[in-house]
This record gives C-alpha cells, sequence and structure tokens, in this order.
C-alpha cells in the first residue's frame, strides 16, 4: 500500500458502527421552494455512504448542509457529535470536500495547490510539503508537480482536487459527483483511489446520479428526488427489494406483447421502444414472454441500480 | 458557525495572495515603475510652466511638488480597488477560489479580510516603488515623507473595503465599469490630486471634502511637504472612520453573497 494517506498514527480500519453524520429532518428552502424536504440519515465510520439522485434532486443542496457552506432552514446536522450549527469550525477541520465545480487554483502549480491550502489547516509549511510528496504519489502526478493546474487534463484535475480534499488527513471525505465529465478510464482511475481510501478506514459520503459508481462504491445509500429520500439501503438489497434479482427487456415489442404483460399484472415499465419487466421475472414469465415475443429482441439479465432508480425517480427529463 | 467570525486566520488568505503575486511580480512591478515617470514627464514638460505653482493651506507650491503626491495617492487607490474589484470577483466567480477555502476551517469573513488586507498590502509596495522612482527628482521630504508608507496602509485598506462593497453587490464583471467611471474617475479629477480643490467652486469643494482620495491625497501632500500640520490629523480621522464603517459593510455584504 505504500505510505498511508494518514501521516500520523496508525490510521487504519476503525471498528464501524459509529455514527460520523446524523442528520435529522434537513430542510433547505431557497425562497419559497425547498430544494431539501425533510432528509434524514446516517453516516457510519469507514462506510462510503452515497446519495443518489437526478440532476436537481437536492444531492449537492444536502453535502452543502455538511461542508458548512450554508445554514439550515430546518433540521439538525451533527458531524463527528458536534453540532453544525456550533461547531462549524471544528467540524470543516476534520472534513474533506471535493466539490463539483473544479475549483483548483489556476494562478498556483499543483504542488502550490496543495500547500496553500494546507495553510487553510494552519499546517506548518514542513509537515504541508511532507503531505503534499505523500498526496501527489498517491495520485500519481509526482511527475507534474510544477506545472500549472489549466495544463492538467480532466482526470489529472480531479485526482489533484481529491488529493487536496485529503491534505488535513480528514476522518470524513465529502465527494459531490467526483467524476462527472470524465471519460471511462479516468473515472476508473478515481474509483481506483476512492476505493483505496475506503480499504483504509476513511468514511467517504459521495453524491452521484451514476448508477455502476453508487453500486460500485456504496455500501449504502440514499435515493432522493425532489430533496425527499425514496429508499434508503444497501445497494444490493434495494434491487432485490424493488425490482428483483432479473428483469426481462424486450426491444420494440409488440402493442398485443404490451397488452398481454399488462393483463398478466406483471409489474413492467414501459418505455419508447423498449418494455422493461420486473417482478422477480425468472425463469418461468421469461418462457412465457419469450413464446410470445417471437424473433429476438428479449433479454433476461440481471437487475441493477439504475433499474430501482428509473421505477422510483420515473423516466421524465431533468433539466 | 457560531463563535468569533474574524479572526487572525484572514492571514492564510493574505499568504495566498502573496504566494501568487512573487510569481508574478516582475510584472507587477512595472506600472508603478513607470506610471509616476510618464505623469511626472507629461505633466512636468508639459503643464508646469503654464501652471507655475498650486495654493496648498496659504502657501503655493511648485506644480511637480503638488502632483507628486496626488499621484501617490491615485497609485494608493487604484491598486487597493482594482484589486478587490477585478481581482476578488475573478477569484469568486470565475476561479471558485473563495468557494474551496470555504470548505476549510475559514469563514468568509477571514476571506474578505484577507482580500482587502492584500489590496492594502499592494498599495504599500506600489507606493514603495513609485516613492523610490521620484525621490531623486526631490519631490518628497525625508524623514517626514516615510509616513507615507503607512499611511498607504490606511488608504489601501479604505479602498479595497469600498472594491469590496461593489464587488459583493455587482452582478457581472462588465458592470465594474459603472463604480469606475462613477467613483474612481471623479475622484482621480477632482479630488485634490492634480489641482487645488480651493480652485472648486465653494459647493465642489464640500462634495471634494466628501470624497476619501481628497484626504488621502492631502495627508499625502502634507507629508511629502514635510508639514506635520494639524489637518493631517482631520484626514487620517477621515479615512479611518470612512474604513470603520465600510469594512464591515463590505463583511456583511459578502457574507450575504457567498452564503446561501
Amino acid at each position: 500500500m505504500g505510505g498511508s494517506w494518514r501521516v500520523e498514527g496508525p490510521g487504519g480500519k476503525k471498528p464501524p458502527g459509529h455514527v460520523v453524520v446524523e442528520a435529522q429532518g434537513l430542510v433547505k428552502a431557497f425562497g419559497g421552494a425547498r430544494a431539501v424536504d425533510g432528509v434524514s440519515f446516517r453516516v457510519r465510520r469507514g462506510e462510503c455512504f452515497g446519495i443518489l439522485g437526478p440532476n436537481g434532486a437536492g444531492k449537492t443542496t444536502t453535502v452543502r448542509l455538511i461542508h458548512g457552506f450554508s445554514p439550515l432552514t430546518a433540521g439538525s446536522l451533527r458531524v463527528f457529535g458536534l453540532d453544525l450549527a456550533t461547531d462549524g469550525r471544528a467540524i470543516k477541520a476534520r472534513i474533506g470536500v471535493c466539490q463539483q465545480d473544479n475549483n483548483l487554483d489556476p494562478d498556483l502549480t499543483v504542488q502550490e495547490n496543495l500547500e496553500v491550502f494546507a495553510r487553510y489547516f494552519d499546517l506548518p509549511r514542513r509537515e504541508a510539503r511532507a503531505r503534499a510528496d505523500r498526496l501527489l504519489a498517491f495520485i500519481a502526478l509526482e511527475h507534474r508537480r510544477h506545472a500549472p493546474v489549466s495544463q492538467l487534463s480532466g482526470g489529472m484535475m480531479r485526482r489533484l482536487v481529491l488529493a487536496r480534499a485529503l491534505i488535513n488527513d480528514p476522518d470524513l471525505l465529502i465527494l459531490d459527483e467526483p467524476t462527472t465529465g470524465l471519460d471511462p478510464q479516468s473515472r476508473h482511475q478515481v474509483w481506483g483511489k476512492v476505493q483505496e481510501l475506503k480499504g483504509r478506514g476513511l468514511t467517504v459520503l459521495l453524491t452521484t446520479h451514476y448508477m455502476d459508481e453508487a453500486a460500485r462504491l456504496c455500501d449504502r445509500l440514499l435515493i432522493v428526488d425532489h430533496g425527499r429520500v425514496l429508499v434508503e439501503g444497501p445497494p444490493a438489497e434495494l434491487v432485490a427489494t424493488h425490482v428483483g434479482q432479473e428483469v426481462i427487456e424486450i426491444e420494440d415489442p409488440h402493442p398485443e406483447l404490451v397488452s398481454r404483460v399488462r393483463a398478466e399484472g406483471w409489474s413492467h415499465e414501459e418505455l419508447p421502444h423498449r418494455l422493461v419487466v420486473y417482478a422477480g421475472a425468472g425463469e418461468e414469465v421469461y418462457r412465457r414472454l419469450g413464446e410470445a415475443c417471437g424473433r429476438g429482441g428479449c433479454a433476461l439479465r440481471v437487475a441493477t441500480l439504475e433499474d430501482v432508480f428509473l421505477k422510483l425517480t420515473g423516466r421524465d427529463l431533468r433539466e | 458557525m457560531s463563535g468569533r467570525r474574524l479572526t487572525w486566520r484572514f492571514v492564510r488568505v493574505w499568504q495566498r495572495d502573496l504566494t501568487v503575486y512573487r510569481k508574478i511580480w516582475k510584472i507587477s512591478l512595472l506600472p508603478p515603475l513607470l506610471e509616476p515617470l510618464l505623469y511626472l514627464a507629461a505633466f512636468g514638460v508639459g503643464l508646469s510652466g503654464l501652471v507655475g505653482a498650486m495654493p496648498h493651506r496659504g502657501t503655493l507650491v511648485p506644480y511637480l511638488e503638488f502632483i507628486a503626491p496626488g499621484l501617490l495617492a491615485i497609485n494608493i487607490m487604484q491598486n487597493a480597488f482594482f484589486e478587490t474589484t477585478y481581482g476578488s470577483f475573478v477569484r469568486m466567480v470565475y476561479q471558485k477560489t473563495f468557494g474551496a477555502i470555504l470548505a476549510t476551517p475559514l469563514s468568509v469573513e477571514e476571506v474578505i479580510a484577507g482580500e482587502i488586507a492584500w489590496a492594502a498590502t499592494k498599495s504599500v509596495i506600489a507606493t514603495a516603488i513609485m516613492m523610490a522612482v521620484i525621490t531623486p527628482f526631490g519631490l518628497i521630504q525625508y524623514p517626514e515623507g516615510l509616513l507615507i508608507l503607512p499611511l498607504a496602509l490606511l488608504g489601501g485598506l479604505a479602498f479595497g473595503a469600498v472594491g469590496m462593497v461593489f464587488t459583493a453587490t455587482l452582478p457581472s464583471i462588465e458592470v465594474f465599469n459603472l463604480p469606475t467611471f462613477l467613483f474612481v474617475t471623479p475622484m482621480f479629477l477632482f479630488g485634490g490630486t492634480f489641482f487645488s480643490t480651493e480652485r472648486l467652486p465653494p459647493w465642489a469643494q464640500v462634495v471634494a471634502q466628501g470624497l476619501p482620495l481628497t484626504h488621502l491625497a492631502e495627508a499625502a501632500r502634507g507629508l511629502a511637504l514635510g508639514r506635520l500640520e494639524v489637518a493631517l490629523w482631520w484626514n487620517l480621522a477621515y479615512l479611518t472612520v470612512f474604513l470603520g464603517v465600510v469594512f464591515p459593510v463590505a463583511l456583511v455584504l459578502m457574507r450575504r453573497r457567498l452564503i446561501e
């Protein structure tokens, strides 16, 4: 594993079960509109907790409440057992935040971005340098340490944002849509780093609208929409509960087939040019549908979080 | 966040700006180095003969000696004002630097105080350079003239705070032409810089006495001429009160703008 991201102390896994974030009835209103409307959850030490939702669901607003950017309209928020309303500074000293915007300092080089950020946490110069070196190795950007950040690729910038969020050796890492806009290679690199941190016991709170990201990284997650929690649980459990193990997907279904699915009362979703049948469908339904399907275009596949997500949040386009 | 919102931590933001400045200091040096020479050449060669001398608190002062402190005052104003308008606005809106810092233990008030402190520091640096350039022309009396440096700090804080008020309230960078045109340019011309406010009609003299640059220029002139007069205290008091009012306003408006 090389050097731990922890600079002093053994780091390593901490006993699970301890609550790091306790959010109760969070409400955030802008003018009359409630961007977050009664959200409650707990993040336990050492887990990766996800907030999953379509654009505009209130994910970013929720995590912003935590990194102290924006005061609560109602509800209570405790981090590390401290009340955010009274101990904001102490809390922020112990969290690392990757905001959605690329807000690296363009006036500074890669290394300076880390060292200047370290000063905001009152790290002494030598300590800052040592941590910057370690973090540059961690994100494999040692060779670009003197480059201006404008010369980095999108993936490199994201990794640097991640490294910067680790400069204070945080007890909680907040990732707000960490891979939005990245190419597949860069996404996998970021995921790899997050998994590595998770493996070392770091508590992670993540927002995303990517199902594969949530399924891959999160131990537990919330699905939110319109500022409210729809469901909460481990990804696999949510899939099993809400759509079953498998789904049947039929391309360009014949109208007769659609009416038959309706008649049988199978849980299903009608999309343009596509019919998805849930209900823990299984072999029997598949066989019977297969007969009706005729030639091809009918597939039995493993259900995913995406099926849960679309089933719960609907299919309207979000702008 | 409870507790004190403004602590010594503002120094961290000041340090950030200094780190950036140290990378580009060679370019930042040129304007204060060359501008006074251009102005002195233009006014010294072009106007001085026509104007001769200017009245200043009951005496006549040779024109070059009159405008040199005026140029110092303008330099103090512009360095601080443009740093907390264009400079801070770019960092706030385009670079999202403030947003990144606010996710650390620093508060809005500390970020803004750090920016204003940096703006004032730039004024002091620019003033020191400009003084070095014009001193050989015998335009500044020492040791009194050295007090122009702490004066630059006070003036820089005052104009930095005003600039920050505009940054907190204006919607886009294009609109900054407005305070430049309505606030900076009139002071630049009528704030006792290029000619004595005593030459203004009485009503305009009253207006000029309300402008911070008038007091900064008067104070700088008193010090450059080596005249430590009672009027100097009045100028300093005005600038101090001005800062005392505008600085908290800048903090409050910025909190309103940044914290949603």
